[in-house]
């Protein structure tokens, strides 16, 4: 380079910045400010995001030990019969177990279908009707299931 | 492949369709399998006629099923948390769903005799 190149930067126009006459200020992108309208959705997708998780680990032991149970030892499927489902939930162990597994396992089943109807279903027609079906027939499921453990009566007949 | 398309396929891809697959599949046999066992409330005779039709050579194939799409489902969610919450798991996403392909063959043929047995002394005799 010789030394008579112009430099690649002209003279700063104007006066330059300094303590007395500081550059204007720019807020960062997407920083929160009091103008910023509050978020209305709060965090329920990052909890539902969490609680797959949490009860997916939950029910890995319930359902596998469950499976276990009814399908393979003792016979597997052959022994199960109104004395065999009387004879577990005398136990509230078993009714605590059944219990549980049914409200993590319709719930987080219920979630996962949301997920899938969300990214299949385009029409908002569409989404709001199968929505609307699944979580009547969640409830519907978890209520019917929740009254049959509380309910059972061995000696119904 | 269409352009613009978010499925890469290969293992990743795969896993996350069967995970989908299995998940839908079981949530559905779960409200029937609510319903069957609210028949205790009924009479014990109308839930062991509704057993018994699950102690066929059929439905035995089906609840093979069922047990195929719950170990995967279960394996690989573990994958998922492992993927999601260990800081290696994304390196290692590959190799731990080739684990669960694994554990899941072992599995399903440890559980063909014990889930399929009584069916198979139905169809070809003791």
């Amino acid at each position: 380079m010789s030394a008579d190149t112009t430099s690649a930067i002209g003279p700063v126009e104007g006066t330059a910045y300094d303590v007395d006459n500081p550059a204007p200020y720019i807020e960062a992108p997407r920083k929160r400010t009091g103008r910023t309208p509050r978020a209305t959705r709060g965090n329920f997708e990052m909890a539902a995001w969490l609680f797959m998780r949490l009860s997916g680990v939950v029910l890995v032991v319930l359902v596998l030990g469950h499976l276990l149970i009814q399908l393979f030892l003792d016979g597997g499927v052959s022994k199960i019969g109104f004395a065999f489902v009387a004879g577990r939930w005398a136990s509230p162990f078993w009714q605590v177990w059944d219990l549980l597994m049914l409200w993590l396992a319709m719930l987080h089943g219920a979630n996962g279908l949301r997920t899938v109807i969300n990214d299949y279903a385009e029409r908002p027609n569409t989404r709001l009707w199968l929505k609307g079906l699944l979580y009547t027939a969640t409830v519907f499921t978890i209520l019917l299931g929740t009254l049959v453990i509380f309910t059972f009566d061995p000696n119904i007949r | 492949m269409p352009a613009g398309t978010l499925y890469r396929g290969r293992e990743g891809m795969w896993s996350w369709v069967a995970h989908r697959v299995t998940g839908v599949l079981i949530f559905f046999f779960l409200f029937v399998h609510v319903l069957d066992t609210a028949l205790v409330r009924v009479s014990p005779e109308a839930y062991d006629e509704v057993v018994a039709t699950y102690k066929t050579p059929i439905v035995a194939l089906l609840e093979y099923g069922l047990v195929a799409a719950i170990l995967f489902h279960a394996l690989n969610g573990l994958r998922v948390i492992a993927v999601d919450f260990w800081s290696k798991g994304p390196r290692y996403q590959k190799q731990m769903l080739w684990t669960v392909v694994g554990i899941w063959v072992v599995l399903m043929a440890g559980s063909l005799y014990p889930v399929l047995g009584h069916a198979a002394r139905e169809l070809f005799g003791s």
